[in-house]
C-alpha cells in the first residue's frame, strides 16, 4: 500500500464551469494528442478502426438529462478527468507504490515502470477517472499535464495544461486551489464552487462550478412598462407612429 | 517515500510550422509540431484572429485525419462496375490524359455537357473560375444544400448574413438569441463569444426543438416546432411594433422604411419604390416636404411622408409593415398553436429583447460622419444580438424565415451597433454590388460571366425563351428564381433524368453525393448506376476528386486523389470566403507543411495543370504554354484585375496591403507571419459600416470596393416583387402557369410565413431533424480514430410523449416512415426535446466498405442516414411534373421539412435499409494505433 504526503505545498487543479461546458469535447482530444506524445507510453486505440474501438482517454464528456421540478429538462455537460484528490483511494490502493500523489504540488500521477497494471487503483477511484491502457496495460490518468505547466521550453502563457489551453468557451480554469487569493480559488468562492461527490469522503482539488439557474419566468410584467402598447386602438398608421415617436421622443 | 524524478520540461517538438485547420470550414490558426519530420502534435495558435489559441475537438483530432488509413493513394480507373468499389492504380500521366480525352471534345462541342461541382471546397473563386474558362454554366458549390436561404436573405435584406459575413459584438452583447442548428459555423468563434457572455453574466436564449450544443447552456430554451421560427419571429415583431420599441431613428436614416412604394393596383410598376431617373430611391425630405433621393446631403427622410405623383400614390415602406405586423394575424394568441409556445412566452421575449435594446442602451465615445455628412458624436449601443444558420435555413420557408430574422434585428436598430450585430469586411455588401448570374454556353468559348450571383427580377434569370433552365440544376430557373449558391442537391437528379437535359460528365471535388450529402440516398445509387437502353450508364463519366475513400468513390469512373490539408497550398481569400472579423479584414493561407508521401495531387493543381492541357483562356498563355504550374503559383500570380489578387497581403514587394503588384514571394511572408495577413478597421469607422463614410474610405483603400458604396437596408425586397409582378402578368416575362400562384404568394417582398410544403398528410405527425456533432461538424468523415470513439453509432433520439406512447424501451428500435420510404434504426429517450420532434447525429452512418472501416464498424451496422426518406422531390401531385423539395425562392433544400410517422419493431440485425459493401480501394487498417514520434 502506498501512503499519501501528509501536506502538499500547492493544490494544483482545475476549476470546470458547468455553465458553459457546451460539450463539444475539444478538451477530451486535446488531451489525448498531447499525452499521446508526451508522459508516459502513447494513449492507444485498440481496435482503432473495427467493430469495438477501445482506446484510453484521460478526459472524457458525459452528457446527462436533468428534469427541474419545474420547467422543461435540461442538458448537461459534464467533463471528467481525475480531480487530483486530497486523500485519494487510488494512491493508497496501489500495491506498488506506482501512484502517488505529489509533495509539491498535489498532483496524482502514476509511474508507470512501476505500476502492474493490476486496476485496484481504477476499481479504487468512485470518479472512474483512471483508464487502463488497452495496449501497453499500464494505468493512465490525467497528470494535470505536469510535462506543459512547468515546461520551460513552453512560453509562459502556455504552461498549462491542454485542455485549458484549447476550451473554446474558456470552461476550464488552472491553478492553485489552496491559494485563496488565485483566480481559480476567487472563481470558486464567487460562483459557489462544488466538491464532486462529497459524501466520497476523497476532498477532490478539482471543482465544479454549478449551471446557473435556467427557464426562469421573467421577474418583471412582460407587458408594462416594456410592452404596453403605444395605443388601445391604434388609429391608422400615422397615429401609431405619432405615438411610438412620442415614446421614445 | 521519495518521489519519482521526472522531467518536467522534456523538448515539444523540433520545429513549429503555422498553417490553417480545414477539419471543418471554420478555417482557424494552427501551430503543426513536428518531430523527426512527422505530425506530432496540433494546437491552436494564438495569434490568429480566428481563434485566438484555442482549437475544438475536430482541430486537435486532425493529426488522426492526417494519418487516415483512409487516404487514396494513386490516381485510379474504374474496371469493375459503378458502385462495386473496383479500381486499379494508374499514373497521373494517364489520369490526366484521361480527363483530358473527355473534357475536351465536350469544350469543343458543348461545353454544357460537363458539370463541375464542388462540396465543401473552400476555394470557389478558384473553381468557378476554372467551370467560367470552360465554358459550362453547370458550376456551383454545397451551398444550396446548406445554407443559402441564410446568405441570400442577408444580403438581400441587408447586405451580409452571419457567419463569415458578420457576427455579434460579443465584447458588448447583452442578450444574444440563437435559432435552430447553428453549431458549425462559425464553430470556435461562437464557443468564444457564448464564453465571453457566460463570464460578464449575460444571457442566452435557445430557439431551437432539441436542447443539445449551445441550447444546453443558454439560460432559457424555447423549444419551438419545427419549421415554424419565422412566425415565431413576425410575433416578436408585432408585440415590438405594437408597443412601439422600435428604433425609429435608425429605421428613418439607415434603411428603405421611409422609401415610397407605388401604390397604384394599375400600374407596372405596382408595388415598386419610386426612384428618380438615376434609379435611386426617393424618400420625403421632412425638411421640405419635397422627395429626394436617400442620399442626398442632409436629408431627413419622413417616415410618414406619402406621395403622391403623376396620379400615382405612394407610401412609405414603414406603412406597409405597421399594416402587416400590426395585424392580429401576428399577434402570440394567434401564433401560438402553431408555433407551440404559450402567447405569454412570446410576450416575455418580446419584452426581454425591448428591455435590453432600449433601456439597457449605452453610447460610444466616438465620432462619426455618415454618407449623407452628418457627424454624430457618439455610436448608440444597441446590446441584443442574434445568430442563425442552417437550422432556420433548410425549409421551404427559410428564406422568407431569415428575412423575417433580420427585419427583427432592424427595427431594433441592432445591425452595425455597438452591442448587436456586426459585418465582416469584405461585407457589408449590398445584393446590387454582386454579380448577376450567368449561363450562356458557347462551343470552345469561356462562359459569358460568373455562375452564381445575385438577380433582380424576371430579366435576370437563366432561362430560354421556352422558360427552360440553362443549368442542369435549374438555378435562377422559374423554379426557385433567387437561387444564389445553385441546387447541388438536384444535380444528379436532373441529369439521371434528363430534365433539363443530358449532360456527359460530371465532375465533382470533395462532394460525397452517393452518401451523406444527398438526399433520397439510395435511389441516387441507384441513378449513379443506372444505365440506357444501349448498357451505356445514364450519366455516362464520372470523375471525382477526394482524399479518402469515401462512399461517393465507388461510383466515380476517374479518381484524382487530393491531399490532406497538412499537404496542400489553398488560400483563403477576400475573393472568396475570407477569415475577417469586425474589426479586421483577413485572409490566409495553407502550405505543406509535410510532404505526402504518397502518389497525390491536390486538386486545385490538377486543375491548373488540366486548364493548361485544354486551353483554358486564364490558365494557358499566349504561347499555348501552361500558365500556373501548381495552385501556389496562381495564388501568387494571378489577378483578378489589376492589383486585385487570391491574397491581399503584402503584394508588390511586400510592402502593399490589399491593392498592389503580385508578388512572387508573397507566400513566404505568409509563412513568415504565421499563414495569415490581417488590416485593423480605423476605430471611427468599426460600426456603421454601410452608411459610414471612414468605413467606405478604408473599403476602397484595401480594395474590396472601386468606389464608396453605401445604401439603405431593404425591408421591402424588391426583386421579390418584380417576380410577383411577371406572376400577376404586369412583366414582360412570365412565369409558367404552373408556378404562377406559388411565385405570388411566395415572393411578399415583405417577410412572411407560410407552412412547410411537405405539411400537407398529418398523419405523419413527428418532425424529424439531424445535425452534426460539434466533434465533427463540416468534418471529413467520421473515420478518424479519435472522433469515432466520442460519436460511433448515431441514435434516434424520441422525446417522453412518443416514447411512452410506442412503449419504448432502452435498446428497442423503430421502423420511421416518411410519404417517401423508411428506415428502422435504434433509439434513445430524450426528454429536453420538442414533443413532436425526433432527431438525430448526420452521417455518422457509413456504407460498409468505406472509409477504411471493418464492415462490422457500429457506423456501418448500427449507423444510419436519415437522408434516405428525404425526397429531393415533393411528392407528385399528378401533373407530371418534377417539383423539387427546395425553397421556392433560393432552390435552399428542405431537410427540415421531413415529416415521418414512428412505431416500435423487433431488432433487427443492422439498420435498414442496409446497402451491400463496397470493395475498399485502400489497404485494410492497422489493428491498433499506438502512435508517439521519436520514442
Amino acid at each position: 500500500m502506498t501512503s499519501l504526503p501528509s501536506h502538499t505545498e500547492k493544490s494544483l487543479g482545475l476549476v470546470i464551469d458547468l455553465d458553459t461546458c457546451v460539450g463539444c469535447h475539444a478538451c477530451v482530444t486535446a488531451c489525448k494528442g498531447w499525452n499521446t506524445e508526451n508522459y508516459g507510453a502513447p494513449l492507444a486505440d485498440k481496435d482503432a478502426y473495427g467493430a469495438e474501438p477501445v482506446g484510453s482517454f484521460l478526459n472524457r464528456i458525459h452528457s446527462f438529462e436533468v428534469q427541474p421540478e419545474t420547467g422543461p429538462a435540461q442538458l448537461i455537460h459534464f467533463p471528467k478527468s481525475c480531480l487530483h484528490c486530497a486523500d485519494a483511494p487510488c494512491v493508497t490502493v496501489c500495491p506498488t507504490g506506482a501512484s502517488y500523489k505529489r509533495q509539491e504540488d498535489g498532483i496524482v500521477l502514476v509511474n508507470e515502470s512501476d505500476c502492474i497494471g493490476c486496476g485496484l487503483c481504477a476499481w479504487a477511484c468512485p470518479y472512474g477517472a483512471r483508464e487502463m491502457d488497452p495496449v501497453e496495460q499500464v494505468m493512465k490518468k490525467c497528470t494535470l499535464c505536469v510535462d506543459r505547466i512547468y515546461n520551460e521550453n513552453l512560453p509562459e502563457e502556455d504552461r498549462q495544461p491542454a485542455c485549458v489551453r484549447t476550451c473554446p468557451a474558456g470552461a476550464r480554469h488552472f491553478g492553485d486551489l489552496a491559494d485563496p487569493e488565485s483566480g481559480v480559488s476567487k472563481l470558486v468562492a464567487e460562483r459557489g464552487g462544488i466538491d464532486l461527490m462529497p459524501e466520497q469522503g476523497t476532498a477532490p482539488v478539482n471543482q465544479y462550478l454549478p449551471p446557473r439557474p435556467k427557464d426562469e419566468a421573467p421577474e418583471f410584467d412582460v407587458l408594462a412598462p416594456y410592452l404596453e402598447p403605444v395605443a388601445e386602438e391604434p388609429r391608422g398608421f400615422l397615429g401609431w407612429l405619432d405615438r411610438t415617436l412620442e415614446k421614445i421622443g | 517515500m521519495t518521489q519519482p524524478t521526472i522531467d518536467t520540461s522534456p523538448k515539444v517538438s523540433d520545429e513549429v510550422r503555422k498553417t490553417t485547420c480545414y477539419m471543418c470550414a471554420c478555417r482557424c490558426g494552427i501551430n503543426v509540431h513536428l518531430k523527426d519530420g512527422e505530425v506530432a502534435y496540433i494546437e491552436g495558435n494564438r495569434d490568429h484572429p480566428v481563434n485566438r489559441g484555442v482549437l475544438c475537438a475536430k482541430g486537435a483530432s486532425g493529426i488522426m485525419q492526417h494519418l487516415s488509413p483512409a487516404r487514396l493513394q494513386a490516381p485510379l480507373k474504374r474496371v469493375g462496375p459503378r458502385g462495386s468499389g473496383e479500381f486499379e492504380q494508374i499514373t497521373w500521366k494517364e489520369a490526366l490524359e484521361t480527363a483530358v480525352s473527355w473534357l475536351k471534345p465536350l469544350r469543343d462541342s458543348d461545353p454544357t455537357k460537363l458539370a463541375f461541382f464542388t462540396g465543401r471546397d473552400q476555394s470557389q473563386s478558384f473553381t468557378s473560375y476554372w467551370a467560367q474558362s470552360f465554358g459550362t454554366p453547370n458550376y456551383a458549390a454545397h451551398g444550396g444544400f446548406c445554407s443559402v436561404n441564410m446568405a441570400a436573405a442577408g444580403i438581400y435584406t441587408m447586405g451580409g448574413a452571419f457567419w463569415e459575413f458578420g457576427q455579434p459584438d460579443w465584447d458588448r452583447t447583452k442578450l444574444f438569441m440563437i435559432f435552430g442548428v447553428a453549431e458549425d459555423h462559425d464553430s470556435n468563434p461562437i464557443k468564444m463569444g457564448i464564453g465571453k457572455l457566460k463570464g460578464r453574466g449575460a444571457k442566452v436564449i435557445g430557439v431551437n426543438p432539441i436542447r443539445t450544443g449551445y441550447n444546453a447552456v443558454a439560460d432559457e430554451w424555447v423549444g419551438i416546432t419545427p419549421g415554424t421560427d419565422g412566425l415565431f419571429i413576425l410575433s416578436l415583431v408585432h408585440c415590438l411594433m405594437k408597443a412601439g420599441r422600435i428604433d425609429l431613428d435608425y429605421l428613418a436614416r439607415f434603411t428603405d422604411a421611409p422609401c415610397l412604394v407605388n401604390d397604384d393596383e394599375k400600374s407596372e410598376d405596382y408595388g415598386l419604390i419610386l426612384r428618380n431617373e438615376a434609379g435611386k430611391a426617393l424618400v420625403i425630405d421632412r425638411r421640405t416636404g419635397k422627395p429626394e433621393a436617400f442620399d442626398t446631403p442632409g436629408v431627413q427622410p419622413d417616415l410618414a411622408g406619402s406621395y403622391r405623383h403623376a396620379g400615382v400614390s405612394h407610401r412609405p415602406v414603414l406603412h406597409h409593415m405597421a399594416e402587416r405586423y400590426l395585424s392580429n394575424d401576428y399577434a402570440p394568441e394567434t401564433v401560438a398553436p402553431k408555433v407551440g409556445l404559450k402567447p405569454e412566452r412570446i410576450r416575455a421575449i418580446a419584452a426581454e429583447i425591448a428591455r435590453v435594446a432600449f433601456d439597457e442602451s449605452f453610447e460610444l465615445e466616438r465620432e462619426w460622419t455618415d454618407f449623407r455628412g452628418e457627424t454624430h458624436k457618439t455610436m448608440v449601443g444597441r446590446p441584443v444580438s442574434f445568430h442563425a444558420m442552417r437550422g432556420i435555413s433548410a425549409h421551404s420557408n427559410g428564406f422568407q424565415t431569415c428575412r423575417a430574422l433580420h427585419l427583427l434585428q432592424i427595427i431594433l436598430g441592432s445591425v452595425e451597433v455597438p452591442g448587436g450585430f456586426r459585418f465582416k469586411p469584405p461585407y457589408p455588401k449590398p445584393a446590387t454590388a454582386h454579380p448577376k448570374p450567368h449561363g450562356s454556353a458557347q462551343p470552345g468559348k469561356p462562359l459569358d460571366g460568373p455562375h452564381l450571383g445575385f438577380v433582380h427580377g424576371p430579366d435576370d434569370l437563366l432561362v430560354d425563351d421556352q422558360n427552360r433552365a440553362k443549368r442542369i440544376d435549374k438555378a435562377f430557373s422559374w423554379d426557385n428564381p433567387m437561387s444564389a449558391h445553385g441546387l447541388m442537391h438536384m444535380l444528379i437528379s436532373n441529369a439521371h433524368a434528363g430534365d433539363p437535359y443530358k449532360i456527359d460528365t460530371m465532375m465533382l471535388y470533395m462532394a460525397n453525393m452517393a452518401w451523406n450529402s444527398s438526399m433520397n440516398t439510395s435511389q441516387v445509387m441507384k441513378m449513379l448506376t443506372d444505365t440506357d437502353e444501349s448498357g451505356e450508364y445514364v450519366i455516362p463519366r464520372i470523375i471525382y476528386s477526394d482524399a479518402y475513400s469515401s462512399e461517393m468513390v465507388a461510383y466515380a469512373d476517374l479518381i484524382l486523389p487530393d491531399t490532406t490539408y497538412l499537404e496542400r497550398h489553398d488560400c483563403i481569400s477576400l475573393l472568396d470566403r475570407p477569415i475577417c472579423e469586425a474589426e479586421a479584414a483577413a485572409d490566409a493561407i495553407r502550405w505543406p507543411v509535410v510532404e505526402p508521401g504518397r502518389d497525390v495531387r491536390g486538386f486545385q493543381s490538377v486543375l491548373c495543370d488540366l486548364g493548361g492541357r485544354l486551353g483554358l483562356p486564364g490558365f494557358t498563355n499566349e504561347d499555348g504554354s501552361t500558365k500556373y504550374a501548381d495552385y501556389a503559383d496562381y495564388i501568387q500570380n494571378h489577378e483578378r484585375k489589376p492589383g486585385i489578387g487570391p491574397l491581399a497581403g503584402w503584394r508588390g514587394k511586400g510592402d502593399k496591403h490589399g491593392r498592389g503588384p503580385a508578388n512572387p514571394d508573397q507566400i513566404a511572408k505568409y509563412i513568415e507571419n504565421g499563414s495569415f495577413w490581417v488590416s485593423h478597421i480605423p476605430a471611427d469607422a468599426e460600426f456603421y459600416k454601410p452608411w459610414n463614410a471612414a468605413y467606405q474610405d478604408w473599403a476602397v483603400e484595401i480594395g474590396i470596393f472601386d468606389q464608396p458604396t453605401p445604401y439603405l437596408f431593404t425591408l421591402w425586397c424588391e426583386p421579390l416583387r418584380r417576380f410577383q409582378l411577371a406572376a400577376e402578368g404586369k412583366h414582360r416575362l412570365s412565369p409558367p402557369d404552373h408556378l404562377k400562384a406559388r411565385i405570388a404568394e411566395t415572393m411578399d417582398p415583405l417577410p412572411i410565413w407560410y407552412p412547410p410544403f411537405s405539411d400537407v398528410d398529418e398523419s405523419f405527425d413527428v418532425h424529424a431533424l439531424t445535425q452534426r456533432p460539434m466533434a465533427m461538424y463540416h468534418s471529413w468523415g467520421s473515420q478518424n480514430a479519435w472522433l469515432r470513439q466520442i460519436h460511433g453509432r448515431n441514435l434516434l433520439y424520441v422525446p417522453t410523449k412518443i416514447w411512452q406512447a410506442n412503449g419504448f424501451e432502452d435498446g428497442d428500435w423503430a421502423r420511421v416512415t416518411s410519404p417517401h420510404g423508411e428506415i428502422t434504426v435504434p433509439v434513445a429517450l430524450m426528454a429536453a426535446l420538442n414533443e413532436n420532434t425526433v432527431w438525430t447525429w448526420n452521417a455518422i452512418g457509413k456504407r460498409k466498405g468505406a472509409w477504411a472501416l471493418d464492415e462490422k464498424a457500429p457506423e456501418a451496422t448500427k449507423g444510419f442516414l436519415l437522408n434516405h426518406i428525404i425526397h429531393e422531390l415533393l411528392p407528385p401531385r399528378g401533373d407530371g411534373l418534377r417539383w423539387a423539395n427546395s425553397d421556392p425562392i433560393t432552390g435552399q433544400a428542405a431537410w427540415f421539412d421531413l415529416r415521418v410517422r414512428i412505431e416500435k419493431v423487433a431488432a433487427p440485425k443492422e439498420a435498414h435499409p442496409a446497402h451491400p459493401p463496397q470493395k475498399s480501394p485502400v489497404s485494410e487498417a492497422p489493428k491498433n494505433v499506438t502512435r508517439k514520434i521519436g520514442a
